[in-house]
């Protein structure tokens, strides 16, 4: 605990994360967004996936995608859903009375048509079922957005709101899952070029409560999720910064997403957390890019 | 117990055959049953016996057939009476 409070204290220090006075939200400086751009380009640069259709999201998504995507099944204590003042005069002149007050004014906030985006490839499915069926090869997507959990931390690498960069192949099953095993080996490599000692190791998402305990086990047994893991605030629980997930028909059965056959597509996604690598290159090779070693420097900037 | 096993399967597994059709044996991946649909039958038999699956239990082979499920119940059962 210490050594985290210790690393963001030098954040903060530092001016890279500007203090919001909550955990978890900061505002990044100048440096800091250099470096994840840096990192964005190198990604591009470095992983062939030319024919990516690119798309970027707001923050937010559509309210009715997020509740058929099954997200509040699975993470309800993560969600963070968009409330809005829709009332009149009256409500109005309780709503500033109780804040005067400092009391509850959030009551009659109501729920809009916007869900904080919980992961980059959530918006994404339903759009594209909603094209029709995949082409011949499948789909190939470049995306980026970002992303709201609800878990409050100290531990900087363990923000609230944080940018997710990920690739998304849809189509067969085989496809698929060779996409994931390619991109297991190319994110080591990348990371090889900026100097940072990885791990893949196989890992759960957090699902919630008992019943997500089996969901957990279910996950595990069947290899659906790897991590690649860098120390940031612990050597003995470094931080996952990329992640490899395949999803079966998950998300081709949710969405009635299908192949150019009509077969029901099976989907894998490949995700960067932008910040949670900058974080580990801060913390690896010092608080001051223009220090960095050559061979990082060249691969990010160059 | 398997009788009780079977209506379970049948209103929670959300297969796409009939329970009939399959042998005590059976696998119930293969058969159809989703990670989603384990979690509701779990707390289906939960309900239903009287019984908390203790998290050593929570995973994929103690419902991987019909003759698994009814092991793990009985396990289950007869651990708490012994308790």
């Amino acid at each position: 605990m210490d050594m985290q409070v210790t690393f963001l204290d030098r954040l903060f220090d530092s001016g890279l994360l500007i203090d919001t006075g909550v955990e978890g939200l900061y505002a990044r400086s100048g440096t800091f967004e250099d470096v994840i751009t840096g990192f964005e380009r190198l990604i591009d640069k470095f992983s062939g996936e030319t024919g990516a259709e690119v798309i970027r999201f707001p923050p937010g998504m559509n309210r009715s995608y997020f509740e058929g995507s099954g997200y509040m099944k699975n993470f309800p204590q993560l969600a963070g859903t968009v409330h809005c003042f829709c009332g009149d005069d009256l409500a109005h002149a309780d709503l500033i009375q109780c804040m005067a007050a400092g009391e509850d004014w959030t009551g009659g906030q109501k729920a809009s048509d916007i869900v904080l985006t919980p992961a980059a490839c959530y918006p994404l499915y339903p759009i594209v079922a909603k094209r029709g069926n995949l082409q011949a090869g499948g789909g190939l997507f470049n995306i980026q957005s970002y992303c709201f959990r609800h878990e409050p931390s100290m531990d900087p690498a363990r923000m609230q709101l944080f940018r997710m960069r990920e690739f998304v192949r849809m189509g067969k099953p085989a496809d698929v899952m060779a996409f994931r095993q390619e991109w297991m080996e190319k994110g080591k490599e990348l990371m090889a070029q900026v100097a940072l000692p990885v791990d893949i190791d196989v890992a759960n998402d957090p699902f919630f409560g008992r019943a997500g305990r089996l969901m957990k086990n279910n996950q595990r047994d069947q290899n659906l999720k790897f991590e690649l893991l860098i120390p940031i605030t612990s050597v003995s629980k470094p931080t996952a910064c990329m992640s490899f997930n395949y999803h079966q028909d998950h998300f081709g059965k949710t969405w009635d997403l299908k192949t150019v056959d009509g077969e029901t597509a099976h989907t894998a996604c490949v995700g960067f957390g932008l910040e949670r690598i900058a974080l580990a290159l801060f913390h690896h090779h010092g608080l001051d890019p223009k220090l960095w070693p050559q061979q990082v420097r060249d691969a990010l900037f160059g | 117990m398997k009788d009780k096993i079977r209506e379970l399967l049948g209103k929670l597994g959300g297969l796409p055959v009939a329970v009939d059709t399959l042998a005590d044996g059976a696998d119930l991946y293969a058969a159809g049953l989703s990670s989603f649909a384990s979690v509701q039958l779990m707390l289906g038999i939960e309900d239903a016996f009287d019984i908390e699956f203790p998290d050593h239990l929570l995973n994929r082979k103690s419902f991987a057939s019909i003759d698994a499920i009814a092991e793990t119940v009985s396990a289950i059962v007869e651990g708490r009476e012994a308790a």
